[in-house]
């Protein structure tokens, strides 16, 4: 199995005095271009472990590997570059800098990445934000588009610069069930089209349900952790 | 960096309000300081220009005060020759004498010039009110004593020296010299005019000095005395004038206070609005980290904020500060139509407080530009 992303008996401590286990022994191997969902109540530690993976948070203890490369040591410099190429986020909350049109939202990662932008990465930026449905409102101040068209955004922001790896946290969480479909669809569309590897966390059974391979969270441990085609 | 200093720009550009209310707080602050500034500046020039501006700045005289100056022309080359500082230089013969006109006396100071050189330092041309500067056998009093003793152009008057001799002369003109002192007593005439009343002969009491600059007055005093025969001293008006000297020190002083203080006032109000600002803008300090900003980038984004208000701020500080230097000069005027000081405006003054003024405001951006830096975006992605 070729895994893009590997954690090896990782603890998650929170807490200097009182100590809550958030994370307990979690093994996982997620493997290169599948698609997978994440699930369990609230409070299970499931967006801890994505926040683990995303690198924006540390394991206490274990080994985080992201395209063989371990980030549980890496500086916060080398890390944020890490982050930039390789990793795609979109959370429940669309987090569009309010400041910046759809468009430059879009692009906001590639100029983290080269600093200036080419004529081929605007077109892919158009590219991605037309496959979203998004040239209509491209050059809308990013608080003045639906919820769905700013998580759309939030997607084609987490692809611009062609990441192995693009982690969600409910991101249909905040939309209707229309929306929800549109996006999940997308998503799914990306995912054989340009090989990202996808984990999504989710509380939507249905949706997890689609997934290639569906991994629940209980209590900080995996619980239940099979494939579609097993199922 | 050109990505920091446009999420800067998009941050100041996005709330205006906020940006225009720092940017108004660091104009008035330059302004106070450049109007502030330019105004005690002014006001020392003229204060100097009053007291010295018209007067010897250094005289040099014989050091036994019965003595004169025989060979003065040999005195007025080597100052000339030694000191590059001289502006002017003028011989003069004093004497103290009386007025006769009538019954009654008026004492007075009788100062013989050589008006060529000596109208460099006393502008008496310009001070003339009335009639013209006196020739062979004239005079010219000041406006205070012919009010006194009620005289005028044309009218004839006794000169009395203190051994006695009287000698008749005319007034040919009447100056105002604007110090009451110097109008009731000076009583102006040729120099050999007051050779020949107090018998002087050829020599001259004094030699009378103006330079460019005149607080160098002490230093290039003795080195005009090192260059001059022993029997000769000089004076100048810094050791005169130590109450002038103290007053003008105790005006820069509290002129550089306001300034510092005003400047202290500033930078506090940029910190702290940035410090907020940082606050407002840690959801998308959190958001560009999560996609892998640097967080060197993160708060060079501050810095620049920081920069570009202080920018503007010094740029319309300037602008206000001048304009209300030119609305006192045009609104604040004396009765005869004359501005009450003449502000001096410095070039050099004010790009060096506008530098200051970018300056601070950049670095009271280091606070925010820490705080940014170690902003984690967890924090953020957490609290929704």
């Amino acid at each position: 199995m070729d895994s893009v992303i590997s954690l090896k008996n990782v603890n998650k401590i929170y807490g200097t005095d009182v100590k809550t286990q958030v994370l307990t022994d979690v093994n996982l191997e997620i493997e290169k271009e599948s698609f997978n969902s994440i699930i369990g109540a609230s409070g299970s530690g499931k967006s801890t472990l994505l926040n683990i993976i995303g690198t924006l948070d540390r394991p206490t203890s274990g080994e985080v590997s992201i395209n063989s490369v371990r980030t549980d040591s890496l500086k916060k410099t080398a890390l944020a570059s890490l982050r930039n190429e390789t990793i795609g986020f979109v959370f429940q909350f669309h987090y569009l800098l309010p400041e910046f049109t759809a468009f430059e939202n879009v692009l906001m990662p590639s100029r983290i990445k080269s600093g200036k932008i080419t004529p081929e990465i605007r077109e892919r930026a158009l590219e991605l934000m037309n496959l979203m449905g998004l040239t209509p409102v491209k050059d809308n101040i990013a608080t003045k588009m639906s919820g769905g068209q700013q998580q759309r955004t939030a997607i084609a922001r987490a692809l611009i610069n062609n990441p192995k790896i693009i982690l969600a946290d409910e991101p249909t969480g905040n939309l209707d069930s229309e929306s929800t479909e549109v996006v999940y669809d997308i998503m799914r569309d990306i995912n054989e089209k340009f090989k990202t590897t996808f984990v999504i966390i989710t509380h939507d059974r249905k949706i997890a349900q689609k997934a290639d391979r569906i991994i629940e969270i209980k209590d900080g441990r995996i619980n239940l952790d099979f494939s579609s085609g097993e199922a | 960096m050109k990505l920091a200093f446009k999420i800067a720009w998009r941050f100041l550009s996005s709330s205006k309000g906020q940006t225009v209310l720092i940017v108004l707080g660091i104009a008035i602050g330059v302004s106070v300081q450049v109007f502030i500034g330019s105004l005690i500046s002014g006001l020392q020039k003229s204060l100097l220009e009053t007291t010295i501006g018209s007067s010897s700045q250094i005289t040099v005289k014989a050091s036994d005060r019965n003595e004169r100056l025989a060979d003065y022309q040999t005195v007025i080359d080597s100052v000339k020759k030694n000191e590059p500082l001289v502006t002017f230089i003028s011989p003069a013969a004093d004497a103290p004498g009386f007025i006769k006109t009538g019954n009654s006396t008026f004492p007075i100071l009788m100062r013989g010039f050589n008006f060529d050189a000596a109208d460099g330092i006393y502008k008496l041309k310009k001070s003339l009110i009335d009639g013209s500067l006196p020739k062979a056998n004239e005079i010219m009093l000041g406006k205070d004593l012919v009010e006194e003793a009620g005289l005028k152009t044309g009218d004839s008057v006794d000169i009395v020296t203190p051994l006695g001799k009287m000698q008749k002369v005319t007034i040919s003109g009447i100056y105002d010299l604007k110090v009451s002192s110097l109008n009731k007593s000076w009583t102006i005439a040729e120099l050999p005019l007051v050779q020949s009343i107090f018998e002087y002969g050829n020599e001259v009491t004094s030699v009378e000095i103006q330079i460019s600059d005149v607080f160098a007055a002490d230093t290039a005093a003795q080195n005009i005395a090192s260059v001059l025969p022993a029997n000769l001293k000089t004076e100048n008006w810094k050791d005169a004038n130590a109450s002038l000297l103290s007053g003008l020190n105790g005006q820069s002083i509290s002129s550089l206070m306001i300034q510092v203080f005003v400047l202290i006032s500033v930078i506090l109000g940029i910190a702290s609005v940035l410090a907020i600002s940082v606050l407002q803008k840690s959801r998308q300090l959190g958001i560009l980290k999560a996609m892998g900003i640097k967080d060197s980038t993160a708060s060079t984004i501050f810095l620049f904020q920081g920069f570009v208000l202080g920018l503007f701020g010094a740029v319309l500080g300037v602008s206000f500060g001048l304009g209300l230097a030119f609305a006192f000069t045009k609104f604040a005027l004396n009765p005869d139509g004359t501005p009450v000081i003449n502000l001096f405006i410095d070039p050099k003054f004010i790009i060096v407080s506008s530098l200051i003024a970018v300056a601070s405001a950049t670095i009271a951006s280091f606070i925010p530009a820490r705080r940014s830096s170690r902003l984690d975006p967890m924090e953020v992605i957490k609290n929704g």
